[in-house]
């Protein structure tokens, strides 16, 4: 493993180049802090009965990067996410966003101040047609409102923009096919599409993405990368939870590690994968399975040497 | 057998008083559980508490009618806060159990006998409708309407009826074609992919259950001037449990559904009841399958039937489309 994570210079893009930069004089530690945070979490605690499910000392998220949260089952990843989001309440802690407390502020302002999730099971409004789905997400909406809501023309004209903006926002995200149809007739990929189209529509500074891509079909693994890319090049900071190795490695600027509630590691994507702290929270009991091919190698001649020794034994 | 009265007694019921008051109550009931997916199973209370402070304010206060009709909209506006207050925090079954209990304390209360002086106990209270008659502007006869003829106290209060359910139908498409109306609908698919776009999802629950209530409550006024008496027993949870066959009979979250649905419930139990009757008293009906007296009961069984086969057969209700109610397994 290079000190120096290579970085493969055919993907660099401004915005990627910017995150990095960013994350140049970051010490790899965990709470170490970041030069421009939009978050910052303080002791954030979250206990079921006996057991600390979260157990958060400090941890900062760096503006306009992408930023992995990864961890073993369990290790309270999500639970995290919905402290942070007003879905669950900590029993202790607290934690900002853009400079103002959200400690106690409940989940659909946490959304209103630019903060938007998504999440793990995918919740597309299945009975309501993608385009519904999509306006749903327009915030400020005079029609939204009861009074103005019996009469169309106080709402008509807003509702037109936010369709024009809903169908561009369709089109990039190659939905505009099915406008029209139910949320629930699409497949598991076009929901989280379709998820991710509709926080879209909130104008959100901050994208959390609960596990983008569990449940997703391979073809469609790509063009989902892509798009969260995409969200840092629209300027947006984003926090995702995964589990696939290779798609962390491949689209965040820094990375997060959680076990047993805890933040134990943060670093660079590379040096992570590297970490002892990492892979003995991962790996566990299977510490020795081979990381790469070399190792692999290394592994099986290691092996072979053993019985070539226990055959001369005899 | 007298197949053109039994048709004109089926057509009366359609266009009669049971099926204005239920189709009002199944209105009310449609903006909860059809649109916003609330279980609400106390919708009797809604009807109870507007028929009584209507029949309250008039017979023993002697308030104007228009009074009693705003202390009776006022009175559903309260319940429905009072209710949805502290349970549409918690999940959708805790609605049901809860609401299914207040409608009982509210009709038990106007029951007993501790609150007679203003309630009448069991018997209800009477002389509070003379001053909706009073305003009738026809004059005494018959109207007809077709085969079907009405005095002009019927008349009145089915013209008033109707004029309610045309409005509370506009009203209601109205607000669900609405960004309003989206919000609703999307609470019922997933409220918590709602709250995470910004919504205020307990401030929308809590405003469909005090429209639907003020909805319902519309048929607790066409109950106390119907029949110019309003007693406890009107206000028994079977009046809730029709409203949901209703709704789910005409097919649930359409804005024609339950007018549709009432009309045809009320249809089926007059046309059972004649037909068995009629058969009875022609004799083709021997008294050791069927006596008199039991009629009553199996034409409710004979209805129940049918709505079994039309759950079986068409799941969706009269206007439901099948592929919504396909997407329920996700």
């Amino acid at each position: 493993m290079p000190a120096e994570p290579a970085v493969p210079t055919a993907s660099l893009t401004p915005r990627k180049d910017a995150a990095l930069r960013a994350f140049a004089g970051v010490e790899a530690v965990p709470g170490s802090s970041k030069p421009d945070p939009i978050l910052v979490a303080d002791g954030v605690t979250r206990r079921f009965g006996g057991l600390t499910a979260v157990d958060v000392g400090h941890v900062e998220i760096q503006r306009g990067s992408i930023t992995a949260l990864i961890g073993p089952n369990g290790a309270g990843k999500s639970t995290f996410f919905n402290l942070l989001t007003g879905f669950d309440t900590p029993d202790d802690g607290t934690w900002t966003f853009n400079g103002q407390s959200l400690a106690g502020v409940p989940s659909h302002k946490v959304a209103r101040r630019g903060m938007v999730r998504t999440f793990q099971l995918t919740k597309a409004l299945s009975r309501l047609t993608v385009m519904q789905n999509m306006l749903l997400g327009a915030t400020g909406q005079r029609g939204e409102n009861f009074w103005r809501a019996i009469l169309p023309m106080t709402w008509r004209k807003q509702e037109q923009e936010n369709t024009a903006r809903a169908e561009e926002l369709l089109a990039r995200f190659k939905l505009d096919k099915k406008r029209d149809d139910f949320a629930g007739t699409m497949s598991g990929g076009q929901r989280k599409l379709l998820e991710m189209a509709r926080a879209l529509m909130v104008g959100p500074e901050m994208v959390m993405l609960d596990e983008p891509m569990a449940g997703v079909n391979p073809a469609l693994t790509q063009s989902l990368l892509g798009h969260v890319k995409a969200l840092r090049e629209d300027g947006m900071t984003v926090l995702f939870v995964e589990h696939d190795m290779d798609m962390v490695r491949d689209i965040s600027d820094w990375v997060l590690v959680m076990a047993q509630g805890r933040v134990i590691a943060e670093g660079p994507p590379d040096a992570i994968m590297a970490d002892e702290a990492v892979i003995d929270a991962y790996l566990g009991g299977h510490h020795d399975a081979p990381l790469d091919e070399a190792q692999e190698q290394e592994q099986l001649a290691a092996a072979e040497a053993e019985l070539r020794e226990q055959e001369g034994d005899r | 057998m007298d197949w053109s009265l039994i048709l004109t007694n089926a057509l009366t019921a359609m266009v009669g008083l049971d099926t204005v008051i239920f189709a009002l109550a199944a209105i009310g009931l449609n903006v909860h559980f059809g649109y916003t997916g609330l279980l609400n199973f106390g919708q009797a209370a809604f009807l109870a508490v507007a028929g009584y402070g209507l029949a309250i304010s008039v017979a023993e206060f002697e308030l104007p009618t228009l009074v009693g009709v705003a202390v009776g909209l006022l009175g559903a506006v309260v319940l429905a806060l009072l209710l949805g207050a502290p349970t549409l925090r918690l999940r959708a079954d805790y609605l049901a159990i809860v609401t299914i209990a207040a409608a009982e304390i509210v009709r038990l209360l106007f029951r007993s006998v501790s609150l007679s002086e203003y309630t009448g106990g069991s018997d209800g209270l009477g002389r509070f409708a003379e001053g909706f008659y009073s305003i009738n502007p026809l004059g005494p006869g018959e109207y007809g309407l077709g085969p079907l003829e009405f005095d002009e106290r019927q008349t009145w209060v089915l013209s008033v009826g109707w004029t309610l359910i045309g409005l509370s139908c506009l009203l209601v498409f109205l607000l669900m074609r609405s960004p309003w109306g989206r919000v609703l609908k999307a609470i019922r698919e997933d409220e918590d992919a709602v709250r995470s776009l910004g919504k205020n999802v307990f401030s929308y629950k809590l405003q469909s259950l005090v429209l639907g209530g003020v909805l319902g409550c519309l048929a607790g006024f066409m109950t106390a001037w119907g029949r110019a008496v309003v007693q406890p027993d009107n206000f028994s949870t079977d009046t809730t449990f029709y409203a949901y066959t209703i709704v789910i009979l005409g097919g649930a979250a359409r804005v024609f559904g339950p007018v549709v649905g009432a009309a045809i419930f009320w249809a089926l139990l007059s046309l059972t009841d004649n037909i068995l009757t009629q058969a009875k008293s022609a004799g083709y009906i021997s008294d050791s399958i069927l006596t008199t007296f039991q009629i009553g009961q199996v034409r409710i069984m004979l209805v129940g039937l049918g709505l079994m086969a039309l759950m079986i057969f068409r799941p969706q209700g009269l206007f439901g489309d099948r592929r919504e109610l396909a997407l329920d397994a996700r």
